[in-house]
This record gives C-alpha cells, structure tokens and sequence, in this order.
C-alpha cells in the first residue's frame, strides 16, 4: 500500500485561515461573546499549526503545548464568561461600543 | 486523489464554512454551534495527523466543556441578535485590502517553500503513553503551573460572577 500524503502547507493554510476568521471576528462583531468565541478560533487555528508541525517534525512536544493551550483556554473561557455576566450585570448590554468606560 | 487528502478536504471545508458561518451569523447561540462544528472538524484534523489524545481532548474539552460554558452564557444573559453598527470608512479603505494582499503573501510563501517530503499519515507517534511520558515527565513543572493557573481561575470565575452585594458582605 501507498503512503498517503496530505502537503504540511495545507495544514498550515487551514490554519491560517482559522486563525484569520479570528482575527475578522474580533474586529467586526460587536457582540461580546461573539468577540470571546473569535479568540477561541484563534485558539484552535494556532493548534491545529501545532498538531501539523508535531506530526511533520516528529517531535511530540507540540501535542503537549497544544494540551496546555487547552488549559489555558479553559481557565481564560472560564474567567472571561464571568467577566461578561459581571458586565452584563452592571450595563445591562451585551455591545462593546457601550462598554466604553472602565468606570460608571 | 488519495483517501486521506480527501478526508482533509472534507473536514476542511466543514472548518471553513463553520468558521465563516461564525462570522455572517448575527445571533450569538449560532455562531456558538458552527464554532462547536469547526472545533469537532479539528478534532477530525487531529486523527488524520495521527493525535488521537489531541482530538479526544479536543472534543471532550473544547467542543464539550467549553461550549457547554459558552451556550450557557448564552442562554443565561438571553443574548439577543447583534445590534447593526456602521463601518468605518478607514477600515474599508485600508482592511480589505490589507487582508487581501497579506493572504495571497501568505498563501503564496507557504506554497512556494512547503516541503514536498509531508506527513505518511497514522504511522506517527501520539499514543497517549509516549504523551504522558512528556507530560508528567518532561514537562511536570508547566503541568503543576497550570494546575495551580486553573485553581486562581475557578477563585477569580466565583468572585467574579457572584453578586456585588454578596461578595461585599463577604470582604467586608
């Protein structure tokens, strides 16, 4: 049987264009939560680069890194969800742009 | 066409659609279930690059702890449908094609110098044995950094969300 190859640079251009849906979400939504979900597909784009790398240099370091962005994506979800219903507790809105005051 | 090339394909474009599904959607709760979709994908990603601990975690902890976390918010804050904002000119001006010529570079660069020799699927290593190994070995200190990083996060989630008043007659 063939070995089958899929390129490394398809890996690394699904990746990049995860990351870069992110990066557009973060930008142009303004819902707050939405905002939040972008920088977890930001997450996973940057994971997905290392399971590929992983994978093509044969080094299983990466597989570990992408279990402690895991980590840290659960504590950050965690934290940030309770940062938004604090918000939403205080203004009574879900829209950044009337989030514009650290104070009330 | 290889089988596995058309296996990444497929879980590519459920990827791909998920994520510009994430981004046309004005209701929060289905943004939250097509980035559910791109993380399950992923996770489809992970057993074709031979990480089968990695996509296990990612199902169990992304598409299933996390999202849950997020649908709740969600459901909770009874998040309505985004209010419309207008665009600033600069933006158009300068965004759209700043991201159109930074994606062709990218895209082109990537291309150009991708290594012919790729990865011979499902004959790599990531048995969970060999990541425990690094993980409780190599890498313990990270492991108990991040254990303690989850503890100050669970404290900060309960201060954080609890009432003003009841933390206040907590302090004070």
């Amino acid at each position: 049987m063939v070995p089958s190859y899929v390129p490394l640079s398809y890996y690394l251009l699904l990746s990049g264009f995860l990351f870069g849906c992110g990066v557009i979400g973060f930008l142009i939504k303004r819902n707050i939560i939405t905002i939040f979900m972008s920088i977890e597909l930001m997450l996973n784009g940057v994971n997905l680069s290392f399971v590929a790398f992983a994978a093509h240099w044969h080094a299983l370091a990466g597989q570990v890194f992408v279990f402690f962005v895991m980590v840290v994506a659960a504590a950050e979800a965690a934290v940030g969800l309770a940062i938004i219903i604090a918000v939403y507790r205080t203004r009574e809105t879900l829209n950044v742009d009337q989030v514009n005051l650290l104070k009330l | 066409m290889s089988f596995h090339l058309i296996l990444f394909l497929a879980f590519g474009a459920v990827c791909v659609g998920g994520a510009v599904n994430l981004l046309a959607q004005r209701h929060p709760i289905n943004s939250a279930l097509s980035l559910i979709a791109v993380m399950a994908a992923l996770a489809g990603e992970y057993l074709l690059l031979g990480a089968e601990f990695v996509a296990a975690v990612q199902v169990i902890v992304y598409a299933g702890a996390i999202m849950v976390l997020f649908v709740f918010v969600i459901m909770l804050l009874n998040a309505g449908v985004e209010e419309e904002t207008k665009g600033s000119r600069i933006a158009l001006l300068f965004g759209v094609p700043g991201v159109l010529t930074s994606s062709v570079l990218m895209v082109w660069v990537v291309l150009r110098h991708s290594v012919t020799e790729a990865v011979p699927i499902g004959a790599l290593p990531g048995h969970p044995t060999d990541i425990a190994q690094l993980l409780f070995h190599d890498f313990l200190l990270p492991f108990e950094v991040t254990s303690v990083l989850i503890l100050i996060a669970i404290m900060g989630a309960v201060v954080l969300a609890s009432k003003p008043e009841a933390t206040a007659r907590k302090v004070g």
